[in-house]
């Protein structure tokens, strides 16, 4: 027995690779099959399913992107205090007293990029006519991975806190009053109340409960940290590994038209 | 098997349907209290009426003392047309939230007017929009004397001009 069969016949070895090495068909699929990142992608693939043409990359890229966001954004999380004591001077310092101080750049170009590409990729789904059956299911995930990376954008805007990102914030947030019922200046909005009693008010409407204030302040700020660090990453991981899985149960990547 | 030792088949399902209604009122009572949970009752933020002196200690124009702490500038006049106080002289409090899409504008002395560094609106010392995206006036607040003679500004009540409501006894007080 030479030394690869060896340490192929460990037990080592045999409990994390459940299936020969021989470059079998079977083996092939099984190997995809028995591994969890790889059994949410085809087992095979159509020619036309890899050509840049065709797909431009642009799924894979913005996932690429997204991967890149998550690794930045944890090495920033290190520095970043998401106060508004804080919170202005660590960007700055982020920059001026720390190696490899474009990290934050790479974070921001890159949530710029991935808005870009996110938009990309959909327009080539529906260039390609790909959200017709039996894709449709995984279109509507996709519209909701697209929402995620506007909302992740959005929240991640208001961290630096200075000027722009404060006044970016008040006036998108600002939406959210002319929201119907739940919005106060919204229609409805005089609707929901107990005798005289309005209950929609700007201390309680749905502006309210995402500002965690009647402005953008310091509630705000550790509010939108949060989603855009915790809340938002992990819905839309649990989202791509279900849109990667509909790649491959709707039959792969579909084909030319 | 006897049938009478074990569960009859419509008790079993009663006992599901008040399992599930049990299990279902709990995860709603749950969500409810997780959608409260993000509504606090205290807010750190300065309260909505306070008061700001006697009046013989402004003198005509805008006075910008409350602005940061507040939100409000608080303007003296010896006439508003707009509210219909021709040749009556008085105060007036002025919100600074653009009525756009929310930013605080600068007042301008040497033009006097406020412009809004976001869009540009333009807003005369009476809070008329007069230029840039604004679609409507600067709000006014309730603004009264309290008991010991001080001005009292109370921005629970909001007056809007396009709802004709600076008329109103209390959008102004004439000194
Ligand atoms: C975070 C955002 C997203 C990521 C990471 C992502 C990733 C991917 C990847 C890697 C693929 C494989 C094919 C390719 O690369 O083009 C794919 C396919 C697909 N995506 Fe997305 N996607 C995202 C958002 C969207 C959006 C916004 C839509 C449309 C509303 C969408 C709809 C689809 C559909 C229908 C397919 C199957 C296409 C086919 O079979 O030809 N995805 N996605
Ligand atoms: S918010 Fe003032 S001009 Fe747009």
């Amino acid at each position: 027995m030479g030394l690869k069969e060896k340490i192929a016949d460990t037990q080592i070895w045999r409990s994390i690779f459940r299936h020969g090495y021989p470059s079998t068909p079977r083996n092939r699929a099984l190997a995809a099959l028995s591994n969890v990142f790889l059994h949410l992608h085809p087992v095979k693939a159509r020619k036309s399913g890899i050509k840049l043409s065709f797909t431009w990359c642009m799924g894979g890229i913005t996932f690429f992107l997204f991967l890149l966001e998550t690794i930045t954004g944890v090495l920033l999380m290190f520095y970043y205090r998401p106060t508004i004591e804080y919170a202005y001077n660590d960007v700055i310092a982020m920059r001026e007293h720390v190696p490899f101080g474009i990290m934050r750049e790479l974070h921001r170009w890159g949530a710029h990029m991935m808005v870009l590409a996110v938009w990309l990729h959909m327009l080539r789904v529906f260039l390609t006519g790909s959200y017709k059956p039996p894709r449709e299911f995984n279109w509507n995930v996709g519209v909701i991975l697209l929402l995620l990376t506007l909302l992740l954008s959005f929240t991640g805007y208001l961290l630096p806190w200075d000027q722009l990102a404060i006044w970016a914030i008040t006036v998108g947030s600002n939406m959210a009053r002319a929201h119907p019922l739940i919005g106060h200046e919204g229609p409805g909005a005089s609707l929901l109340a107990v005798g005289d009693v309005n209950l929609v008010t700007p201390a309680s409407d749905i502006r309210f409960g995402l500002l965690a204030g009647r402005f953008v302040g310091a509630g705000a700020l550790l509010r939108f940290y949060v989603l855009h660090c915790v809340a938002f990453p992990l819905v839309a991981s649990l989202l791509m590994a279900v849109h990667f899985w509909r790649v491959r149960k709707d039959g792969g990547i579909s084909g030319p038209m | 098997m006897n049938p009478e030792e074990g569960p009859t088949r419509r008790g079993f399902f009663g006992n599901l349907f008040v399992a599930w209604a049990i299990f279902l009122a709990g995860v709603h009572f749950a969500g409810a209290g997780a959608v409260r949970f993000l509504f606090p009752n205290v807010l750190f933020e300065p309260p909505l009426s306070f008061k700001a002196g006697v009046p013989s200690a402004y003198a005509e124009g805008v006075d910008e003392s409350f602005k940061s702490s507040h939100a409000v500038w608080l303007v003296r006049t010896l006439s508003d047309p707009l509210s219909d106080r021709t040749g009556i002289e008085g105060m007036y409090a002025l919100s600074t939230t653009c009525t756009h899409l929310g930013c605080i504008p600068n007042w301008q002395s040497a033009d006097v007017k406020f412009k809004c560094p976001c869009h540009g609106s333009g807003f005369r010392m009476s809070g008329m929009n007069f230029e840039g995206p604004a679609p409507r006036p600067l709000e006014r607040f309730r603004i009264v004397r309290a008991d010991d003679g001080q001005i009292l500004v109370d921005k629970n009540q909001k007056y809007q001009w396009e709802k004709n409501q600076w008329t109103s006894a209390e959008a102004y007080l004439p000194v």
